[in-house]
């Protein structure tokens, strides 16, 4: 059983590095369960699309963390049939925070990237609906909760 | 989304029957909804920046209380999350616990929702029962880990409480009990023509929106949808027992209802194996792990409304640097923007609450207060009698006065 699993994550890894090919700048198998991998954020449709349509994966959800200079996004992928967590992280500008909206791939990513914008202020370029979710609709503009330099006023 | 000639029926901020605050707003045209909006953060409590500021151990305590009902499912994908960015290894005593405490939990939320779901339809015999027997778990839960909810079971590493071999028997004993009413449960629930009639080919979510929304646990699996994190990504003991995973095919209320209760017989036998490897596996239950190393991690667990996603980054130090959580119904909820189109109103009351929602649990983020005090807002009361008239009405039809719940135990 675990023999036959691990020989589809090994086909599964093949598919992901040759369908990516070189848009993949770097990839780390942690276990034979978990891969994080990195691409450009110009590819990054272009990814979800391998991952969502090629590969049949599952949307977990993404996640952005906030660093120095860079904003890092992570798309997670699930393969529950072989249950492999596949991470593709991106790195964006921090002042200019912007990426493609990977809604028409994914629909269930809607919730996710408005989550995103209004809490990082990352901005998705081609989101058809984007407004708050969580927050009220007149929080104030430029005011990101989860930025490290966000302060209570 | 709104067209002409329709009319918009709020339900919420606070809706009236869940108790929970969200906000719908039904577009209808007569009878029939054309169009759901769904309004989300009017309650933000903002526990992914707290967590920022809480140390590892002090983080499980905070997801806990992410949500009432499911207060073992965050930390369970919490510790997980914190154990792979640590490298770190749970003795198996401790895994045969955490599963125990799992699936005590997955049967008190299915019972919860039997009961209301009962309510929603105008079946309150169902609601009263099902919620008489939610007691005896609770009673079990308490004596497994002191506490009816909110277990403060897990850490990273293990478990903080053991259950001694003494106290085995005694819980084997109360899951014994259980048997019977499930069975009461799963014959009348599952013959009534009453709740046929109510719940067959009502609100169906096909396999091809569950996967296009990405919806989780008993709602996809109630669509043939076959995606269960205990067996696909195995944790815990979900990997060393024995059990299924169980499925529906058609989608709609009823598939929904049966495959809760068809799991619950599962839980008891995961509950039962535990139990019984808990007489042999001893040895430690905490690695009590002193450090957590700079890296990253994913938890996930198998909740009892489907996928719950935990992310910690860790930079060394004895606290996060991010936690990223995504409870199931942050996926489920958006599915009722389809299940619900071209039902009655008479019927929304019921497809909006199969998923199971959890409102909590779906909004984590930030402190607001609600400004839209002006609403009219349908009342719980307006909602209900709509859903009862039309079980009443059908009563008529079919001449049946509904499930004959009766047990002499």
């Amino acid at each position: 059983m675990s023999g036959a699993a691990d020989n589809h994550g090994d086909e599964t890894v093949r598919q992901i590095k040759s369908a990516l090919g070189e848009r993949v700048l770097d990839f780390q198998q942690r276990s034979p369960k978990r891969i994080y991998l990195e691409v450009d954020a110009q590819n990054i449709t272009e990814t979800a699309a391998v991952m969502s349509d090629e590969l049949r994966g599952r949307l977990q959800t993404a996640s952005a963390v906030d660093g120095p200079q860079k904003i890092e996004i992570l798309y997670h992928w699930a393969f529950d049939s072989i249950g492999l967590v596949v991470s593709v992280r991106t790195r964006i500008d921090r002042e200019q925070p912007e990426i493609a909206s990977i809604t028409t791939i994914c629909p269930s990513a809607h919730w996710i990237e408005r989550e995103m914008w209004e809490l990082m202020g990352i901005t998705f370029a081609g989101h058809p609906d984007m407004r708050h979710l969580l927050l009220l609709d007149d929080w104030p503009d430029g005011k990101y909760p989860l930025r490290r330099d966000y302060r209570k006023d | 989304m709104a067209k002409k000639k329709t009319t918009i029926i709020p339900v919420g901020p606070y809706h009236p029957l869940q108790e929970e605050p969200e906000f719908f707003k039904l577009y209808v045209e007569g009878e029939k909804v054309v169009g759901l909006d769904i309004e989300l953060g009017y309650n933000h409590r903002g526990v992914e920046k707290l967590s920022e500021g809480k140390d590892y151990e002090e983080t499980i305590f905070l997801v806990e209380r992410v949500c009432g009902i499911c207060s073992t499912s965050h930390p369970m994908a919490c510790v997980q999350a914190v154990e792979e960015a640590g490298e770190i290894v749970v003795p198996e005593r401790a895994l045969y616990i955490r599963s125990l405490v799992g699936e005590l939990e997955r049967i008190h939320s299915h019972l919860l929702w039997l009961g209301l779901a009962g309510h929603f339809l105008g079946f309150n015999t169902v609601w009263m029962w099902a919620w008489r027997y939610r007691e005896e778990v609770l009673n079990i839960c308490e004596r497994v880990t002191g506490n009816r909810n909110h277990y403060g079971m897990l850490k990273p590493g293990g478990v903080r409480r053991d259950i001694p071999p003494a106290e085995l028997a005694g819980i084997r004993e109360m899951i014994d009990a259980l048997d019977q009413p499930l069975n009461m449960f799963m014959n009348t629930i599952g013959d009534d023509p009453l709740i046929q009639a109510r719940t067959k080919g009502i609100g169906i979510l096909t396999a091809d929106q569950i996967r296009k929304f990405g919806a989780l646990g008993p709602t996809a699996r109630a669509s043939g949808v076959d995606i269960d994190v205990r067996r696909d990504h195995p944790h815990a003991a979900y990997g060393l027992v024995q059990w299924n995973v169980i499925l529906e095919s058609n989608g709609d209320i009823f598939d929904k209802i049966m495959v809760r209760i068809r799991e619950m017989f599962e839980s008891i036998r995961i509950i039962r194996q535990c139990l019984s490897a808990l007489q042999t596996v001893l040895g430690p239950i905490d690695a009590n792990p002193k450090e957590v190393k700079a890296g990253e991690g994913i938890g996930h667990y198998e909740a009892p409304r489907g996928e719950v996603f935990h992310y910690i980054r860790s930079d060394g130090s004895n606290r996060p640097v991010r936690h990223k959580i995504r409870a199931p119904s942050y996926m489920n909820v958006p599915t009722n923007q389809e299940a619900v189109i071209g039902e009655t109103i008479a019927d929304a009351t019921i497809i909006l609450a199969a998923v199971d929602p959890c409102y909590c649990c779906t909004e984590r983020m930030a402190a607001v207060v609600d400004p839209e005090t002006d609403h009219v807002v349908i009342a719980g009361k307006q909602l209900m009698r709509l859903a009862h008239e039309k079980t009443e009405r059908l009563k008529t039809e079919l001449g049946h006065v509904g499930p004959d719940l009766k047990w002499d135990g």
